[in-house]
């Protein structure tokens, strides 16, 4: 295993009741690679980067994030939790705090900033995702990209080391999902270690450099994007792509 | 707001008056003991409304206890721990199964004799009616946290905050916005219960109109200006809450 691997899945398996949501999943990811899962509904790809923080327990294999094995020791989870921020499809921001309440929560109590530090660094986050005019606003009053672009800053203030971003713009109106891409490919540029399950192809072709293919809660296909776009080994995979790029 | 308040609360405060008024042209009501024309009517006006300090005062606090105690039990509620589960389900329900009566009394005469202390008729009022309403507190708060979508839980934690954290900041705040209305059910059931705290001497709205009608013998209107009592004290909570439901609506929206 090489030494600047930032996350390490080893044989990771997963039940819901019956069914295997992953099965004997075994990845590495590079310190500042950013790598794209892509796959049908089902195969287990959220559930796979749910397992990275651990809002999903994994029953049996190992996970280790930036040194510290996840396993039921509160104080490992908290501490990766630290290290990994986390998008969601459906935003999840706290609707009852304004814009900057969102983004200052996190720092001042997890990260022990001050207030001033906290807004500071809030401030300067949501400058990075172009709504700086928005902070005294809350979220029901901003549009869908807006609200994930806050959910990002808001991930963002706790100065993460990995981000995960889970259909960050399946949720979202079309003329919406460029603005969220646009501020995710500037946050590639900066370096970040990033896991995005998506389906939005043309921004894995530009950030990508590995794409993940998964099905049945297996991995089937690794490979960087020139090779997995143009020659997929497996035929699931083939048929998969042709799919979501032919419609 | 004004016309909101007059279509919500003109019809039965209409009918209740026309009924009044209707009834006591029959010649069976004696209002001259409540009378404020005359001196004997306005000493026991006062004597009746001086309860209504009693009844305030020993309702919110029996509520601010409640409340707090009702939060207590509903954490557990939450929990996926069995024995913590077991522990909020078995006070619930043995709460929840006393009347309020039995327990007014049993902690009025009967607590004294298991803890050997004494206790005033004012705390055993509020003991009884915030044990009793702590329960119902119980589920309204497990409810409320309960509607609250998993994923503020989730980006919550993704943030690293603590269990605490998460309750204080993300979840009770939205969940109480959410039972409001029912807490303010709460509030007014509780300012009703109140009343039977008369029955071990408590001197306040009830116990006040008994004892006048020992003395006057005119029940008919002194339990008349009692339900007006009651009634106004209600109207004005339920203004109150609706108040706080709109106030706290604001900071969402435009």
């Amino acid at each position: 295993m090489s030494a600047d691997s930032i996350i390490r899945l080893e044989a990771v398996s997963k039940w819901f009741g019956d069914f295997q949501a992953l099965d004997n999943v075994s990845i590495t990811i590079r310190t500042g690679e950013k790598l794209v899962v892509c796959g049908p509904s089902g195969s287990g790809k959220s559930t796979m980067i749910r397992c990275i923080n651990r809002l999903e327990r994994h029953e049996s294999g190992k996970i280790i994030v930036d040194g510290t094995e996840l396993n039921d020791n509160r104080r490992n989870i908290q501490a990766i939790r630290q290290e990994v921020g986390m998008v969601f499809q459906q935003f999840n921001l706290f609707p009852h705090l304004t814009v900057l309440e969102n983004l200052t929560l996190g720092p001042l109590r997890a990260r022990g900033l001050s207030k001033d530090e906290a807004e500071d660094r809030a401030r300067q986050y949501l400058k990075r995702v172009h709504i700086p005019e928005q902070s005294n606003k809350y979220p029901s009053q901003l549009s869908g990209g807006q609200q994930q672009r806050v959910a990002i800053a808001r991930s963002l203030c706790m100065e993460p080391r990995i981000m995960l971003f889970d259909e960050p713009t399946s949720a979202l109106d079309p003329e919406m999902i460029a603005e969220v891409l646009d501020v995710m490919i500037e946050l590639a540029d900066t370096g970040i270690t990033m896991v995005c399950v998506t389906h939005e192809m043309g921004f894995a072709e530009r950030v990508a450099d590995t794409m993940l293919f998964m099905d049945k809660g297996q991995v089937v296909e690794m490979a960087p994007p020139d090779q997995f776009f143009s020659k997929p080994k497996s035929e699931r995979c083939r048929r998969f792509l042709k799919q979501i790029l032919h419609h | 707001m004004n016309r909101l308040w007059l279509s919500t609360y003109f019809p039965q405060t209409f009918t209740l008056a026309a009924t009044l008024l209707l009834t006591s042209c029959s010649g069976n009501w004696g209002w001259y003991v409540v009378s404020p024309r005359t001196s004997t009517g306005r000493t026991n006006l006062l004597f009746l409304l001086d309860g209504l300090q009693w009844t305030v005062l020993m309702s919110i606090t029996a509520i601010s206890i409640s409340v707090i105690l009702g939060l207590l039990i509903a954490l557990p509620g939450l929990s996926k721990q069995r024995a913590l589960l077991i522990s909020n389900r078995t006070y619930v329900e043995l709460v929840r199964a006393v009347p309020i009566l039995v327990l007014i009394l049993w902690v009025y005469y009967g607590l004294p004799q298991i803890a050997e202390i004494s206790i005033s008729v004012f705390w055993a009022g509020v003991i009884a009616l915030a044990v009793s309403d702590s329960a119902f507190q119980a589920e309204i708060f497990r409810a409320g946290v309960q509607s609250i979508n998993r994923g503020q839980y989730e980006a919550a934690q993704s943030l690293s905050l603590s269990y605490m954290d998460t309750m204080r900041f993300v979840i009770l705040p939205q969940a109480i916005k959410r039972i409001l209305p029912a807490l303010g059910n709460q509030l007014v059931y509780m300012l009703k219960m109140s009343s039977l705290v008369s029955v071990i001497g408590m001197q306040e709205l009830t116990r006040r109109a008994n004892e006048l009608v020992v003395t006057e013998y005119r029940p008919l209107e002194i339990y008349t200006v009692l339900i007006l009592e009651y009634l106004a004290l209600i109207l004005i909570v339920s203004a109150g809450v609706r108040w706080l439901e709109r106030r706290m609506r604001a900071d969402e929206r435009v």
